[in-house]
């Protein structure tokens, strides 16, 4: 097939089948020179910018939400066409008929939508209400099928966070496609592949699979229509530059407007972009300064979007996050560097509009990315705190070239793979339950195996060792099963349409388990093996508090006794998950990722023999414990660097704070420093990393006076937030980290 | 086998030595610096005990974070009273491919100094003024000493940082700057000159361990007189 608006594209798998990175290999122009091209923010940028600064006030003022749709349901089409600023925007499409109103979405749970409404001072109109009596939703489902232990895990807090009266999320539809092919062709090969299953036997998992079809069929349909409201047709390919971006944004609008998944990432869209630039300066249509300023109009649309949350979950997952993830950078299989223009356009938004956590911009970080696009990365870290970093050397091994990043650190090919998000299940509980045979202190519940209290005036470790390994293999039977209940629900009764069309019909399946409090098992259990733990009972004969004497070795320092102790602790979780089937085959991965749900982990969780006090929060991800560092950064990288990404395919999430004067004297310096960290962190094969240079006095200062610090970006744990937003409680656990400095 | 003493290890040093170091402290100095950062290195009975091939063994698991400037770099304390386990050390890291680097007061030189210079890829010296009056008070050592240093790291072609803490009323004048640079610009050796502000943090030590801070009644410079200072030195870092 041959297209006008592919007039000066090269190759030709990509016009056979549906191949973005073929398209992208054939085609890409590799830039290893500075920043000096770039061009600074127009008038028109700043007007809008502007504006929305205004916007983003009143929403503050509003307690964070600036208003709600209560009697419209969310999809493709429900919403009038709406704007920031009509005459000037070079991108359009809105979540709902106005910036920053939200829409509900009911599909996930009725009473999630509702309780999110009241928290905000707003009623679930009787329409909708009505309407959802009749049907039933993902959360209905997922409860008809829930067992009484699946239950008392979720109330224990053994297990929280489940995507069971929400939108699972994490799904990246491969949103380019609807640019380079337009939506007619998507639909043509959507309709071959439903044809061809005539050929299958017609079991459970084919019906399944070909009434998907038919949605997703009748969802790219929608988005058509959706694009049309704005005076777009979008069943062609995208002619320049202007309407691939305009052609990507309205498929990623569609998939926002259908779900309100918990991360809603982007992809990997900028290198993609770039292409249709190139064509465009070329062709002498477009300048430096134009595609700026449409990256820039992009980049403002994406921070406009918003879900309706309920403060529960805003415990979990603070700060209003969207997780629009878009992957920048990485190498190519061939060698060649996936850096171009636009990767560095996308972090100069970060100048042109201001420092954002939104999109949540992630480096894919490879030794061999060219040193000016390293410099200017630190640069960008140092000056905005606002972006992460991913090692590239370690996914594109397996996920090839063309993979993003769901969320904060789930790595999956585009359009190729999907997962089954499934939060994470309390570690540090695990090993409380454990010690007292089965009886959670803190929930006051008997939950897993039972069997006595461990006895004697000292916890023993291989004793320690041996029921740990009978309560993990309970809890990850528990929890495969429980995750089964949720996806098989999921896709019964919120099945992503829109995001699914943009995939290929026969995709990949991880599904994505998730561990908090890596870093308080491994010190409790080195304080069990190395001093000597002394057991307080309460007058029931559970124990519920520990005396720890005599010294132990503490994960952050390098060293390989407790080290190695989280590093199997890890292994074990992943290899018991393994021997669970999963729904729809999908392949077990593991996390050590919190969000901000570490300050709620820790509420819900006794003392610990490490010395952490009842209640007191984790450390997020698999950070170290505050302050036990007693080695310095690099110490403390090592040990998190242990951590096998093999067992933890879904993700290592680091985050790091470190003041300016302990990085070098001069700004010069502290890049530079800063780009041989990261060289020698990721040559450690870490996972992950996210990068705040910054002052405690800093935080100190915007915890104290919130409103002079709106746009106070702080990375948190695989994503980052906006400082202010974050609860009081969360933000004095952000300041209670861990600031490496100078000495 | 050599038995050092250490004060403390750093994982990330960024302001002692060009790039990312592993940075050693040694416990121990000879010297009674009123201006001095660190007096809780000074005992020479304190620290904790290491063999050069332990310290070796910690630093080589950071050799991918050190790039093409970073490397080891001993600090104190004074290493030149250790200078036979400061030479183990870095002949064990030349043979790892470490570049090693030696923060040092240059108060101090005998046999084993010079051969521990064999093995020492950068020197940063501290100059602590340019007159004998305030070394003899100031620091307790005649100003020959590390001038005499200097020389032979020139002799040696040792690439050298001159560091020079800018501290009020007592050498924060053009002409002791001037001095500076002079000196700095007839040793071919000298590619830097560091000044650092006269800080006061550490008071909190000197209060710990109920010593009086000599200096803990001067000010710290302004950023401004810094940046004036950095100007007046300028030219000596391009060479």
């Amino acid at each position: 097939m041959e297209h006008k608006n592919w007039t000066g594209f090269n190759g030709q798998t990509w016009k056979d089948e549906i191949n973005v990175r073929d398209f992208i290999q054939q085609n890409y122009k590799e830039y290893k020179g500075d920043a000096d091209f770039l061009a600074g923010p127009t008038e028109r940028t700043e007007g809008m910018m502007k504006k929305l600064e205004s916007l983003f006030a009143l929403e503050r003022q509003y307690g964070g939400v600036l208003d709600i749709d209560t009697a419209t349901v969310s999809s493709l089409t429900s919403y009038s066409p709406g704007y920031i600023d009509k005459e000037n925007e070079l991108i359009v499409g809105m979540q709902t008929n106005r910036p920053l109103k939200r829409g509900v979405n009911p599909f996930g749970g009725i009473r999630m939508a509702r309780q999110a409404c009241e928290a905000y001072g707003y009623k679930l109109s009787s329409k909708v209400e009505e309407e959802f009596k009749f049907r039933t939703t993902h959360n209905d489902g997922v409860f008809r099928a829930y067992t009484e232990e699946m239950r008392q895990a979720r109330r224990s807090h053994i297990i929280t966070g489940l995507p069971d009266a929400y939108g699972r999320g994490r799904i990246i539809g491969d949103y380019r496609r609807v640019a380079l092919y337009g939506v007619d062709k998507l639909i043509a090969e959507k309709k071959k592949d439903k044809e061809n299953l005539a050929k299958e036997t017609f079991n459970a998992e084919v019906i399944r699979l070909d009434e998907e079809l038919f949605q997703q069929i009748a969802f790219l349909g929608y988005m058509k229509e959706m694009a049309a409201m704005y005076g777009f047709d979008i069943s062609e390919p995208a002619g320049n530059a202007r309407e691939a971006i305009q052609w990507t944004y309205f498929a990623y609008l569609g998939a926002i407007k259908e779900q309100n998944g918990a991360a809603m990432s982007l992809g990997r869209v900028s290198t993609f972009f770039d292409i249709y630039i190139e064509r465009d300066i070329a062709a002498g249509i477009l300048t430096e300064e134009g595609a700026q300023e449409l990256i820039d109009d992009f980049v403002m649309k994406l921070r406009i979007a918003r879900h309706l949350r309920t403060p529960e979950y805003n415990e979990l997952f603070g700060g209003d996050p969207m997780w629009i993830t878009e992957a920048v950078g990485g190498m190519g299989e061939d060698g060649r560097t996936l850096v171009t223009k636009n990767s560095f356009r996308i972090l100069n938004t970060l100048y042109t509009l201001g420092s954002s956590p939104e999109p949540n911009l992630t480096i894919l970080w490879s030794n061999a990315l060219p040193e000016n696009f390293k410099k200017f990365c630190a640069k960008v870290s140092a000056d905005t705190d606002s972006i992460q970093y991913e090692n590239d050397d370690l996914m594109r091994p397996i996920y090839g070239d063309d993979y993003a990043i769901a969320c904060c650190v789930s790595a999956m090919k585009v359009g190729k793979q999907m997962q089954f998000f499934g939060a994470r299940c309390n570690l540090a509980k695990l090993l409380l339950l454990a010690i007292n045979g089965g009886y959670d202190t803190t929930s006051k519940m008997h939950i897993g195996p039972q069997m006595p209290v461990m006895e004697g005036d000292k916890i023993n470790f291989d004793e320690v060792m041996q029921r740990m390994d009978t309560y993990i293999a309970w809890l990850s039977h528990l929890y495969v099963n429980t995750m089964n209940v949720i996806h098989y629900m999921h896709d019964k009764y919120a099945y992503e349409k829109t995001q699914m069309a943009l995939h290929d019909t026969n995709v990949g399946r991880f599904m994505a388990f998730g561990i908090a409090g890596l870093s308080v098992v491994a010190d409790s259990l080195s304080a069990i093996k190395y001093a000597d733990v002394h057991p307080i009972k309460d007058e029931n004969g559970f124990i519920v508090d520990f005396n720890t004497v005599g010294n132990f070795p503490k994960y952050g320092n390098d060293d390989d006794r407790v080290d190695l102790i989280a590093k199997e602790m890890a292994h074990k979780v992943i290899t018991e998950l393994r021997k669970n089937p999963t729904y729809r085959n999908a392949e077990h991965t593991l996390s050590v990722l919190t969000i901000t749900s570490n300050v709620a982990y820790g509420k819900h969780t006794g003392a610990t023999p490490d010395g952490r006090k009842n209640g007191a929060p984790f450390a997020p991800g698999a950070n170290p414990m505050h302050n036990r560092e007693e080695n310095g950064t690099l110490a403390s990288l090592n040990s998190v660097a242990k951590i096998s990404y093999d067992d933890c395919r879904d993700g290592i999430s680091n985050t790091f704070s470190i003041t300016p004067d302990a990085l070098g004297r001069t700004g010069e310096e502290r890049t530079s420093n800063l780009v041989n960290i990261l060289d020698g962190y990721f040559a450690k094969k870490a996972h992950h990393i996210n990068v705040n240079i910054m002052n405690r006095e800093t935080l100190i200062k915007a915890y104290e006076n919130p409103e002079a610090y709106p746009n106070l970006t702080i990375r948190v744990s695989g994503y980052a937030v906006n400082f202010c937003k974050l609860s009081r409680e969360q933000q004095r656990e952000v300041i209670s980290r861990t600031f490496h400095e100078s000495v | 086998m050599t038995v050092g003493r250490v004060h403390s290890i750093q994982s990330l040093g960024t302001l002692d030595g060009p790039g990312v170091r592993f940075a050693v402290f040694l416990q121990g100095c000879n010297l009674r610096c009123s201006c001095c950062h660190n007096p809780d290195t000074w005992d020479m009975n304190g620290g904790t005990e290491y063999t050069a091939e332990e310290i070796v063994r910690k630093a080589v698991r950071y050799k991918e974070y050190f790039g093409k400037d970073g490397g080891f770099t001993f600090s104190g304390g004074e290493p030149l009273l250790q200078a036979d386990f400061v030479r183990e050390v870095f002949e064990l890291c030349h043979k790892e491919g470490i570049n090693t680097c030696l923060d040092t007061s240059g108060d101090m030189f005998n046999e084993k100094v010079r051969v521990m210079l064999d093995h020492t890829d950068r020197v940063l010296l501290d100059i602590k003024y340019t007159d004998g009056e305030h070394y003899r008070k100031n620091v307790g050592c005649d100003i020959k000493r590390p001038l005499e240093f200097l020389a032979y790291l020139n002799e040696k072609k040792i690439p050298t940082t001159i560091r020079h803490v800018v501290i009020p009323t007592m050498n924060d004048n053009e002409e002791s700057l001037l001095k500076l640079r002079s000196i700095a610009k007839e040793h071919e050796c000298v590619d830097k000159i560091e000044l650092l502000p006269f800080r006061k943090m550490c008071s909190i030590k000197y209060e710990k361990l109920g010593i009086p801070f000599p200096f803990g009644h001067l000010p710290e410079p302004t950023k401004e007189k810094m940046s004036e200072f950095e100007k007046l030195i300028k030219g000596i870092n391009i060479r």
